[in-house]
C-alpha cells in the first residue's frame, strides 16, 4: 500500500501536460540561478547585498513578512468550511493548506538567507543551544511558524491519507487540530508584527496598529493569490471548484481590504495630526525626506492599486465577474507585496536611530536570490498540490467518488 | 592560512600539540581530521561562553592564542579576565570640549582589532549645527562632515558609541542570548555564539551594534596582541560586534583607548560604585544628560558641558 502510494506520487509528479513540464522546468532553472547567487553570498558574506548597518534588514525580511501573511491566509478558507460547514469551499481548503505549507517553507528559507551565520542554527535548538524564550519575541516566531508548518502538514497529509485509502474524511479526531489552526494562523502574523512593534527604537514600527494591519493585509493578499491559483487549478485539473465558493472568498477579501485601508488611514492620521519627530519615516515613505524619495513611487503605486481593487470588489456585479475580480486580485497582490515588503521594512530604518538616511533598495543579487526562493516555494506548491488533487479526484488511490 | 611555506610548517608543528586531543574527537565525527579542520570542528561545536567550564575555557583560550598567533605571525594572548568586585563602569563625555577630530574612532579601531576593509567603526561622531532648532534630536546630525579643520564655527560634536544600558534592548531581543550584560555593566557579545540575525541592531536606539557584512580584515602588522574573549579578538564574518568599554583594558584597571587618545580630555571613565571616582564627581557636580532617556534604556554613558559652568572646588 505504501509502495503503491509512493509509486503513485512519483507517477503524478513526473507526468503531466506540456505546460506543466515547462512550468516545472522554468522553476527549476530559476531556483538553480538563485542558488548560484546563494553560494556567492555564503562565501563573501551579506556584504554582497545592499544591506548595511543603517538598514540592517532588507528585501529578505520583507519577503519573509509578506509570506507569513500568505501562509496565515489559509485560515480564511478553513474558517467557513469547518466552522460553518460551508460545503462549496471544501475542495479548496486542502489546496489552501498546501499553500500554507509552501509559504511557511519560503519564510524559513528567507530567514536562513538573512542570517549572517546560518550554519550556527543549532544554537537555537532548545537543549543543544540556548532558546531565549519567552524573552526574545523572535523565539516566539520560531515556535509559532514551526508549529503552523507541522500543523498544516499534518492536517493535509491526514486528510489525503484517508481519502487515498477510500475512507471518508472524518473530522472527529482532528477537529481540535482544525480549530487550533485558526488561532495558530492569526498567531504567526501577530507575532511577526510584534517583532517590529516591540521596538521603541524604531517609531515607524512601534505602533499598536501594526498587528491588526498585518492581519488585514494578509487576509486580503493571501486569498487574492489563492483565487487566481484556484482558477488555474480548476481549468487544468479535474478538481471541481464552484464559482460560488470563489465568490465567497472574494467577499472575504473585500472586507479584509476595507479594514486594511481603514487601519492605514488611522495610522496616517495619528502621525500626521500629531506631527512629532516620529513622522520622519512616514514622510520618507510617502513624500521623501531631505531630498531622498526612493520609495515614494512604490508606496503610491501600492496605495492606488489597493484602493482601485477595493472599489472593484465593493461592487457586487464586478466582484462576481471574473475579469474585474482577477484584475482586483492581481492589484491587491502587488499592492500588499509592496506595502508589506518595501513599505514596511525599509522605512523602519530610514532615518536611522542616529538620524542618518541610507537609501536602501535591493540589488540584483538579492532579487535573484528571492526569485530562487519563490521558485522553490512554487515548486513545493505545484508538486504537493498536484499530488493532493490526484488523490482527491481518484486518479491515484481509492477515493470514494461520493466524497468529492 | 599562510602563503609562507616555512611559516605554515612551523605553524602546523606548534599546533599539533594542542590539537592532539581534538583530532580524536573530529575523527569520531568522521570529519576531515586536518589540524585546521579540527580547530574549525571544535569551534563549530563550542558551547556558549557562560556554559564553558573553567577547564574548557582555559583550553579554548590556549587554542585560540595558538591559532591567532599563527595567523598573525606574532605572540597573541587571549584572556577572559572576569569582572572586578564592586565595579560598575560608567562613562561621561564633555560636549563642550569635544572638537570632532575623530581620533577616538581610529584609536578604537586599532585597539579593538576592527576590520579595516570593510571598515568597521564602533564610535560615530555626529556633527550638530548650533542654529539647529533642536538640541537633542539626532535627526539633523551629520556623520560625514569633512572640513579642512575641526572644530568648525557654529558646530558641536556628539560622539556616540554603545551606551552600556542598564536595561539593554539588544539583550532582550537576542534569540540565543549571544549578548548579555556582565556584572560590571558591560554589554558583551559571544562572537562564537551570535547567529547574525541582527534583531539587536533593529532594537538598539543608538546605532551601537555593528555587523560584519564581509570577512573582517586586520593587517598582520597592525594587530593588537592583547585580546579578551568577549572584547577585541578579531571578529567573524556574519556576526555582530560592539564597544565593550575596552574590556581587555578596563578589567585590568586601564582607561579605554578612546579615553587615552582624546586630545582635549573630553572623555571620562571610571567606577560608578566608587564615591571618589572622577565619574562620580561629574555626575554629582555637573548637569549631565543621557541620549533618548524616554526609552528607559538607562544608559551608563553620560554627556555633559563643563565649560561656562565652572566646577565648584
Amino acid at each position: 500500500m505504501l509502495i503503491d502510494a509512493i509509486n503513485g506520487i512519483i507517477r503524478t509528479i513526473t507526468k503531466g501536460s506540456k505546460a506543466y513540464k515547462i512550468w516545472v522546468g522554468v522553476l527549476l532553472l530559476l531556483a538553480a540561478i538563485g542558488i548560484s547567487f546563494v553560494v556567492k553570498q555564503a562565501s563573501e558574506g551579506l556584504i554582497v547585498t545592499n544591506m548595511r548597518n543603517q538598514v540592517s534588514w532588507g528585501w529578505y525580511i520583507a519577503n519573509f513578512t509578506f509570506l507569513v501573511g500568505v501562509a496565515a491566509a489559509a485560515v480564511v478558507l478553513v474558517i467557513p468550511y469547518y466552522v460553518y460547514k460551508y460545503k462549496p469551499i471544501g475542495n479548496i481548503v486542502l489546496i489552501g493548506e498546501v499553500m500554507a505549507v509552501a509559504a511557511v517553507s519560503m519564510c524559513l528559507m528567507f530567514i536562513l538567507l538573512d542570517m549572517g551565520s546560518p550554519e550556527r542554527f543549532w544554537h537555537l535548538i532548545p537543549g543543544l543551544g540556548i532558546f531565549n524564550f519567552p524573552q526574545s519575541i523572535l523565539t516566539w516566531d520560531v515556535v509559532v511558524l514551526n508549529l503552523y508548518l507541522f500543523l498544516n502538514l499534518f492536517l493535509v497529509i491526514y486528510a489525503l491519507a484517508r481519502i487515498y485509502a477510500g475512507k471518508s474524511y472524518k473530522t472527529g479526531f482532528i477537529w481540535p487540530f482544525i480549530i487550533f489552526s485558526i488561532p495558530a494562523a492569526i498567531s504567526i502574523h501577530t507575532v511577526t508584527a510584534f517583532l517590529y512593534a516591540g521596538l521603541p527604537s524604531r517609531p515607524f514600527w512601534n505602533a499598536a496598529i501594526l498587528a491588526p494591519r498585518f492581519i488585514a493585509s494578509a487576509f486580503s493578499s493571501g486569498p487574492a493569490f489563492m483565487l487566481i491559483i484556484f482558477q488555474i487549478i480548476r481549468k487544468r485539473t479535474k478538481l471541481e471548484i464552484t464559482d460560488e465558493s470563489l465568490f465567497k472568498v472574494a467577499e472575504l477579501i473585500t472586507w479584509a481590504m476595507a479594514f486594511n485601508l481603514f487601519f492605514l488611514i488611522a495610522e496616517i492620521y495619528k502621525e500626521a495630526y500629531s506631527a512629532t519627530d516620529h513622522i520622519a519615516s512616514l514622510n520618507y515613505l510617502y513624500y521623501g525626506l531631505r531630498g531622498h524619495d526612493r520609495l515614494v513611487p512604490w508606496i503610491w503605486t501600492a496605495v492606488i492599486f489597493n484602493s482601485i481593487a477595493f472599489l472593484i470588489l465593493l461592487i457586487p456585479t464586478l466582484r462576481k465577474s471574473f475579469i474585474p475580480l482577477n484584475v482586483a486580485c492581481v492589484l491587491i497582490f502587488i499592492g500588499v507585496y509592496i506595502e508589506k515588503g518595501i513599505g514596511l521594512v525599509f522605512p523602519g530604518f530610514i532615518p536611522g536611530t542616529l538620524g542618518e538616511i541610507y537609501e536602501y533598495f535591493p540589488n540584483s543579487l538579492e532579487l535573484w536570490i528571492s526569485v530562487g526562493v519563490w521558485s522553490i516555494g512554487l515548486l513545493i506548491f505545484t508538486l504537493f498540490a498536484k499530488v493532493a488533487i490526484a488523490i482527491k479526484t481518484g486518479e491515484i488511490g481509492h477515493a470514494n467518488p461520493a466524497e468529492h | 592560512m599562510s602563503e609562507d611555506i616555512n611559516g605554515k610548517n612551523k605553524g602546523s608543528l606548534t599546533r599539533r600539540k594542542f590539537l592532539a586531543g581534538l583530532t580524536a574527537g573530529a575523527a569520531a565525527l568522521a570529519l576531515p581530521a586536518g589540524n585546521a579542520d579540527a580547530y574549525m570542528v571544535e569551534e563549530y561545536f563550542r558551547q556558549h561562553f557562560k556554559r564553558l567550564s573553567k577547564d574548557d575555557l582555559k583550553d579554548i583560550l590556549k587554542k585560540m592564542e595558538d591559532e591567532l598567533s599563527f595567523k598573525y605571525g606574532k605572540k597573541i594572548t587571549v584572556k577572559a579576565t572576569p569582572p572586578m568586585d564592586d565595579v560598575v563602569f560608567g562613562y561621561a563625555l564633555d560636549l563642550s570640549r569635544c572638537i570632532g577630530c575623530r581620533r577616538c574612532i581610529y584609536a578604537c579601531v586599532k585597539e579593538n582589532n576592527l576590520s579595516r576593509n570593510p571598515q568597521i567603526h564602533w564610535i560615530k561622531v555626529l556633527e550638530f549645527e548650533k542654529e539647529n532648532k533642536k538640541w537633542q534630536s539626532l535627526e539633523h546630525t551629520n556623520r560625514y562632515y569633512n572640513p579642512e579643520t575641526v572644530p568648525e564655527e557654529g558646530r558641536y560634536y556628539v560622539p556616540v558609541q554603545c551606551q552600556q544600558c542598564k536595561n539593554p534592548p539588544c539583550v532582550k531581543v537576542c534569540p540565543v542570548r549571544a549578548t548579555w550584560k556582565e556584572p560590571d555593566g558591560i554589554v558583551v557579545v559571544d562572537y562564537n555564539w551570535c547567529i547574525g540575525c541582527r534583531f539587536c541592531m533593529a532594537a538598539c536606539p543608538y546605532g551601537a551594534r555593528n555587523f560584519n557584512w564581509g570577512r573582517p580584515y586586520v593587517p598582520k602588522e597592525e594587530i593588537n596582541p592583547n585580546m579578551h574573549y568577549l572584547g577585541n579578538r578579531p571578529q567573524y564574518k556574519g556576526t555582530v560586534g560592539k564597544c565593550t568599554f575596552c574590556i581587555q583594558r578596563s578589567r585590568v584597571g586601564r582607561y579605554t583607548a578612546c579615553v587615552e587618545i582624546c586630545p582635549v580630555g573630553a572623555r571620562k571613565f571610571g567606577n560608578l560604585l566608587d564615591p571618589k571616582s572622577e565619574i562620580r564627581y561629574i555626575l554629582e557636580h555637573l548637569k549631565v544628560f543621557r541620549l533618548k532617556e524616554d526609552l528607559n534604556t538607562n544608559p551608563k554613558f553620560f554627556y555633559f558641558f563643563s565649560l561656562g559652568r565652572p566646577v565648584k572646588r
